[in-house]
């Protein structure tokens, strides 16, 4: 009987726990776009963000794109090759690049490469007093710390995703046309005509945007929020690994059910 | 000035004698202060003390006993669960988010680690503040900080990262963020730790030196007795949350009180156990 309490006890803990820890990030991010003035008066702290988010996560990005549309073309073709329908392949790689893949596959980069060094950051600088050193210089860490790195992450990941899908692009091409010998006017003319603006490329970005909000609130809060210890800070950047993942996907099919059903695309 | 053991002092209990009314009045009060981070561990128990504006006034105890907690009090990092802190008269706890910041710019704290700033170099964590809050030009903030470097003995360290530096070289550089902005009132935790002998000596000079120069109030929460009787202007002993004893220097040094001798003597025995409490020896190995 004493266990089943402890259990329920346990469980509605952790229920509570969870909703106070939801209302204080969403507080957060109120603070953070009340402190965001600083970020924008002063352009040098968000470009040193969006150096280190955006341009240290090309590499990992451009590479990732090139070998997943690679590997796009060369998966389709084994099924278009079924229906007569090689010549479909670029409709196909753009497709599945600038709805899906694009904005998903580079927000979990991002989330991996970007968002786990925003929270170490942020976790070790609250774990050495930086950020207690400047609330006490009277500079308040959310307007000098949290919110450049906001910024600098949710303009960095649309730019990345959309750099991930070209060279998604590209390397469908380079399979598709130079390695299988798929017509290279049939490849993008299918693409060109399949692929709408604002139904497929517009919606992807928009994806790209949520994303990029919902992992860069991730990361700097989880950093806010670590416990100023070594595991702390080690639980802290796992989690916002853990927790952007599933904020991604969750996020993605909610938004995939809101532009695009009832077909069209 | 007589030493005061008794646990239920008043602040006038606790007053620094003064050399004239003008440097009598009081810029830094704890009033009966208690604080505990849970209900179960209290860190401070009805505290009281004064420090006078212009004054350099060391807080020594052993480690845990609270000190570093009296400065965050003064910051305003933690609000006392009871009891009153006033600088300048008015309630840290009282204060709004502007007049808490506006409190913060007249204050300088030098933190127990050095808290530098890891991604900038020693010159930007000096001119750091002088950048948040002043709209001096590039070229006088430049002077200005190595002016600053040049009294801690690190002018030449200026291009270098705080990874760079040894643990007194970063306590060194922080003490020189602690003064950018010759602050009103200077909060020092533990500035001699990690130093030398000659840069300890240094840098205890140089707090002396700008308490007198700039007219600051310094509050010093340090171990090293040897080198606060040197240049403190008073001292009071914390033991478990409270003040047990106080004086001035000539004071403290004729002290025969058990706590101070223990501690100035740095004997083993005495009224502070070295010990945290623990059932016996026996019991635990039983």
């Amino acid at each position: 009987m004493n266990g089943i309490l402890r259990v329920l006890t346990d469980l509605g803990g952790s229920v509570t726990g969870g909703i106070a820890r939801l209302g204080f990030a969403a507080r957060f991010l109120m603070a953070v776009l009340r402190l965001s003035g600083t970020t924008f008066a002063r352009p040098q702290l968000l470009l040193r963000e969006i150096y280190q988010a955006g341009v240290l996560s090309l590499i990992i990005i451009l590479m990732s794109g090139l070998f997943i549309g690679m590997v796009l073309a060369l998966q389709g073709y084994e099924t278009l090759v079924r229906f007569g329908a090689t010549e479909s392949m670029g409709m196909l790689v753009a497709l599945s690049l600038v709805r899906e893949l694009g904005p998903v596959v580079a927000g979990l980069l991002f989330a991996s490469r970007a968002g786990s060094a925003m929270t170490a950051e942020i976790g070790l600088m609250k774990t050495t007093e930086q950020l207690a050193a400047m609330e006490v210089m009277a500079v308040d860490p959310i307007a000098r710390v949290v919110a450049p790195r906001f910024w600098g992450g949710v303009i960095s990941l649309p730019l990345l995703a959309a750099l991930f899908s070209t060279l998604g692009i590209y390397g469908g091409y380079l399979v598709g046309v130079r390695l299988i010998g798929i017509d290279s006017g049939a490849y993008w003319g299918q693409m060109a005509a399949a692929v709408d603006w604002r139904h497929d490329i517009l919606n992807g970005v928009i994806k790209s945007v949520v994303f990029a909000v919902a992992i860069s609130l991730i990361a700097v809060f989880e950093g806010y929020d670590a416990t100023p210890t070594a595991e702390g800070v080690s639980a802290a950047t796992t989690r916002t690994v853990v927790t952007s993942a599933l904020a991604i996907l969750a996020l993605d099919f909610v938004l995939t059910v809101l532009m695009f059903r009832g077909g069209g695309g | 000035m007589t030493l005061d053991s008794d646990s239920s002092l008043t602040a006038a209990a606790s007053t620094p004698n003064c050399a004239s009314a003008a440097t009598c009045e009081t810029l830094v009060e704890l009033k009966n202060v208690s604080f505990g981070y849970t209900k179960a561990r209290q860190i401070l128990s009805g505290i009281s003390l004064v420090v006078p504006r212009g004054k350099l006034v060391a807080v020594m105890g052993g480690s845990g006993c609270g000190k570093t907690t009296i400065l965050r009090l003064l910051c305003g990092q933690h609000k006392a669960t009871s009891g009153e802190v006033l600088v300048g008269g008015q309630s840290v706890a009282a204060m709004n988010h502007d007049q808490m910041y506006a409190h913060r710019r007249k204050l300088g704290m030098l933190f127990q680690f050095g808290a530098l700033f890891t991604d900038q170099t020693v010159f930007e964590n000096v001119a750091f503040p002088m950048r948040e809050h002043t709209e001096l030009p590039e070229e006088i903030i430049h002077d200005l900080v190595l002016m600053k470097l040049n009294a801690v003995g690190l002018r030449g360290a200026a291009k270098l990262k705080p990874s760079e530096l040894s643990g007194g070289m970063a306590r060194r550089v922080a003490l020189a963020r602690t003064i950018a902005l010759d602050p009103q009132i200077a909060l020092y935790d533990e500035p001699f730790a990690g130093l030398d002998p000659i840069s300890l000596s240094v840098v205890g000079q140089l707090i002396r030196r700008l308490n007198d120069a700039l007219g600051m109030t310094s509050i010093l929460v340090t171990h090293d007795i040897a080198e606060s009787l040197k240049i403190v202007d008073y001292i009071y002993f914390v033991s478990e949350g409270k003040v047990v004893a106080h004086g001035d220097v000539a004071t403290i040094k004729a002290s025969t009180d058990p706590f101070v001798r223990q501690f100035v003597d740095g004997q083993p025995d005495g009224p502070v156990g070295f010990h945290y409490p623990a059932k016996a020896l026996a019991e635990d190995f039983a």
